[in-house]
């Protein structure tokens, strides 16, 4: 008897014990503190932030609550893949490293993992290249895209005609910075323009030599691949010189308030790509002060809102979100897996009422993500800063990218890296 | 003159100026280093320490206002006002002579008679610790910092230039001041500890602790007085630093660039700080120049260090270094 009382007490417990909590974990690789935090902060923010509006507002995706887990990288490369291991036994179902320098490392950990990677407007280009890379993607464009798009920005400015003209890339000697000038070596040959790439040391916090060789030289026009406190000495050096600012475009990654704010009124005009809308006046923000801000659940000291970097991390959520939702639909249910969230990203459709339904009507360009290409439409807008009003404006409506050559140059890359690395073809299979 | 002299001069004119923001902070470490036998390890943090205290008193920005809101669900930020550079300065300096009290009260105190190595990993602790609590009590983001010192290029520099070789030579007005700047305060110091009393016990100290202990110097106050010094040459070497590029973590890492100009200079020596930076900038620039076109530039990093271990070798206490012979 009392056995038999043991054992359905036993069963009664085994019942009542909850079950396996189902939830969609995405964790974020951020860095808060370290030499470049004051970028890293602001995106984590965004990118927090609009997930916890999915939460709030919406309970989650497709009904079940998104869990989100931090791990500080520092921008640090080993931490970033120290933090990898920690969380990729918890079905992650997307990593963003945030740094070029991690994505390197992680992608072939993920790959073999089964983690998709989501390496957006930085990482490694040829990652493009769904065929090699499976497991990673890099849409909406990337580094050669952002190449392509700022020539044809000058193009557009020129007549359609960059013949003699002078460019000179600086760049932070890193493979990030080195990126774009297979690219733009191949445009200035093909637009017969005379490329000069002036490399600056990290952190870049002392560019006297660089910006008296491009005194000396006198180029029409400087492109900047820079990150952290570089940007912001570029654009101070560039003013004391007397460089005109609307010649002095940067990558998306040396576009932000940070970049510019620290040289004053001198970076009035100083011009930079980006790959989504900027400021606040999207219906999205009402949505992020009803059920983020005023519930006091917002990122962060919640002071970065609407800023160019956290338009960004919120940009990154949202895409996350979109791509959870096709795996789910893709999967016939709620709870996917990184295989799965795989498969969401690569049928991933962004269109203008899909935006315009969320809230962001025209703050990303449409793209469409497929096997053969992990990158999307490679199109960015091109934004000024005007220092008075201590904003960026928006220029120009979309520029595309030299697809045809980008493509070329990803396939070279990839083939490589694939013999390199023995990798069969994915997107047969 | 032909062009490429021209522009070697003005790249050597440059350099002279940085040279000189690079012995800013080559100052307070050899400050401590004569007073205490301490390689500060956290004099670049002390740089960044300092100028976020300035830009926070000016903006009037709440200390630790994160932290507060996040543990009692405020939403506070400034004090709503805004404070003048000539009470900023003066208030910072305050707050890094508290700091060097406590520093002397919490570390140093305890480290008496200990061997330099782990004084030095103590100053590595503490960089560790200040870098927290600046990012803690200020804030992380990028600062903007303006103190009334004008920025662009000298036009003075500049007709007086192309009169001369009918080529405008560029020079930011800023490394001027920073020039200005260091000639005063190198000045004040060498005044400071050649005529003052407490100048005079300075020196006592750094030549012999146990003898300066016997005559009744009081070493705990040296070594308030000297960390105290180090902070207002830290606060110095963040403005002009700070003004360049914004205030932002990374101004911590400008300790970098003095520890080449250390190695040439001499540890123990003020005017050997200056000269030291000089070189290197000089030196920098110059063959950044001429390289340029053979290696692709990016060489600044790189070469202050080659530099500084060819010193290493031929004459490893520096310019004006004290030359230590040990028996053994």
């Amino acid at each position: 008897m009392k056995m038999t009382r043991l054992a359905a007490l036993l069963a009664a417990t085994l019942m009542a014990a909850p079950a396996v909590a189902q939830d969609l974990h995405f964790p974020m690789l951020n860095y808060r503190t370290g030499p470049f935090a004051p970028g890293g902060i602001p995106f984590a923010d965004g990118y927090q932030d609009y997930l916890t509006l999915i939460n709030q507002r919406d309970g989650g995706i497709g009904g079940l609550p998104i869990r989100m887990t931090e791990c500080e990288t520092a921008y640090n490369t080993e931490r970033g893949v120290e933090c990898y291991e920690s969380i990729r036994g918890d079905n992650p179902l997307v990593i963003q490293p945030l740094s070029t320098g991690i994505t390197y490392q992680l992608i072939p950990r993920a790959t073999a993992d089964g983690v998709p990677i989501h390496s957006m407007g930085y990482g490694r280009t040829s990652a493009v290249n769904g065929d090699v890379f499976p497991y990673v993607f890099n849409y909406p464009a990337n580094y050669w895209d952002g190449a392509s798009v700022a020539i044809n920005y000058l193009l557009s400015q020129n007549g359609d005609s960059l013949q003699g003209k002078k460019i000179t890339l600086v760049y932070h000697n890193s493979a990030y910075g080195r990126e774009p000038i297979p690219t733009l070596e191949r445009l200035a040959a093909q637009y017969g323009f005379t490329l000069v790439t002036i490399p600056v040391d990290s952190p870049g916090q002392e560019q006297g030599s660089q910006w008296l060789q491009i005194r000396r030289e006198r180029p029409d026009y400087v492109l900047m691949w820079g990150w952290g406190v570089m940007n912001a000495v570029a654009v101070q050096e560039a003013a004391n010189i007397g460089f005109p600012m609307e010649n002095f475009i940067g990558i998306w990654w040396s576009g932000s308030e940070n970049d510019v704010r620290p040289a004053g009124a001198g970076a009035n005009g100083y011009t930079a790509l980006t790959l989504h809308g900027v400021g606040t006046d999207y219906p999205l923000y009402a949505d992020l002060q009803t059920h983020v801000i005023d519930t006091g659940m917002a990122a962060g000291a919640g002071d970065q809102i609407g800023t160019v970097l956290y338009s960004r991390g919120l940009y990154a959520a949202m895409l996350a979100v979109e791509a959870a939702r096709t795996a789910q639909a893709l999967a016939g249910h709620a709870q996917i897996t990184g295989a799965e969230m795989r498969a969401g990203m690569e049928a991933l459709v962004i269109t203008e009422e899909r935006l315009a339904e969320l809230g962001l009507p025209n703050f990303s360009a449409s793209f469409e993500v497929s096997c053969a290409n992990h990158g999307g439409g490679g199109q960015a807008m091109v934004q000024r800063w005007d220092a008075a009003a201590d904003r960026w404006n928006l220029i120009t409506d979309w520029i595309s990218s030299d697809r045809e050559l980008i493509m070329e140059l990803v396939a070279a890359d990839s083939a490589a890296f694939a013999a390199e690395n023995n990798i069969q073809p994915a997107c047969a299979n | 003159m032909s062009d490429t002299v021209l522009y070697a001069l003005e790249a050597a004119l440059n350099g002279l100026t940085v040279g000189i923001m690079y012995s800013l902070v080559a100052l307070g470490f050899v400050l401590i280093f004569k007073a205490s036998g301490i390689f500060n390890f956290a004099q670049g943090v002390m740089a960044l320490f300092a100028a976020l205290t300035l830009v926070g008193f000016q903006t009037g920005q709440v200390p630790f206002s994160h932290l507060i809101n996040a543990a009692f669900g405020t939403s506070i930020h400034d004090f709503g006002w805004t404070m003048p550079t000539l009470l900023a300065i003066p208030a910072t300096i305050a707050v890094m002579v508290g700091f060097a009290w406590l520093v002397e009260r919490i570390v140093l105190k305890h480290l008496v008679n200990q061997a330099p190595i782990i004084l030095f990993m103590a100053t590595i602790g503490l960089a560790y610790f200040l870098e927290g609590l600046g990012d803690i009590m200020w804030g992380a983001e990028v600062k903007p910092l303006n103190v009334g010192l004008p920025q662009g290029m000298s036009r003075w520099v500049d007709e007086t230039t192309f009169n001369l070789f009918g080529y405008g030579f560029f020079v930011d007005v800023l490394s001027l001041w920073a020039l200005a700047i260091a000639a005063v305060l190198v000045t004040a110091l060498v005044i400071f500890s050649q005529y003052t009393k407490q100048g005079r016990a300075l020196r006592a100290v750094a030549d012999d602790h146990q003898a300066a202990l016997s005559v009744g110097i009081s070493l705990r106050f040296i070594w308030v007085l000297t960390w105290s010094i180090a902070g207002l040459v830290a606060l110095v070497a963040g403005i002009m630093w700070g003004s360049k590029s914004g205030v932002q973590f990374s101004l911590s890492l400008i300790a970098l660039k003095a520890l080449p100009v250390l190695i040439l200079g001499g540890f123990t020596s003020i005017p050997g700080a200056i000269v030291g930076g000089l070189m290197i900038g000089v030196g920098e620039k110059l063959f950044d120049f001429f390289m340029q076109p053979i290696i692709g530039g990016a060489t600044e990093n790189w070469f202050a260090y080659m530099l500084a271990l060819a010193f290493l070798l031929f004459r490893p206490q520096g310019l004006f270094g004290e030359k230590i012979i040990e028996r053994v």
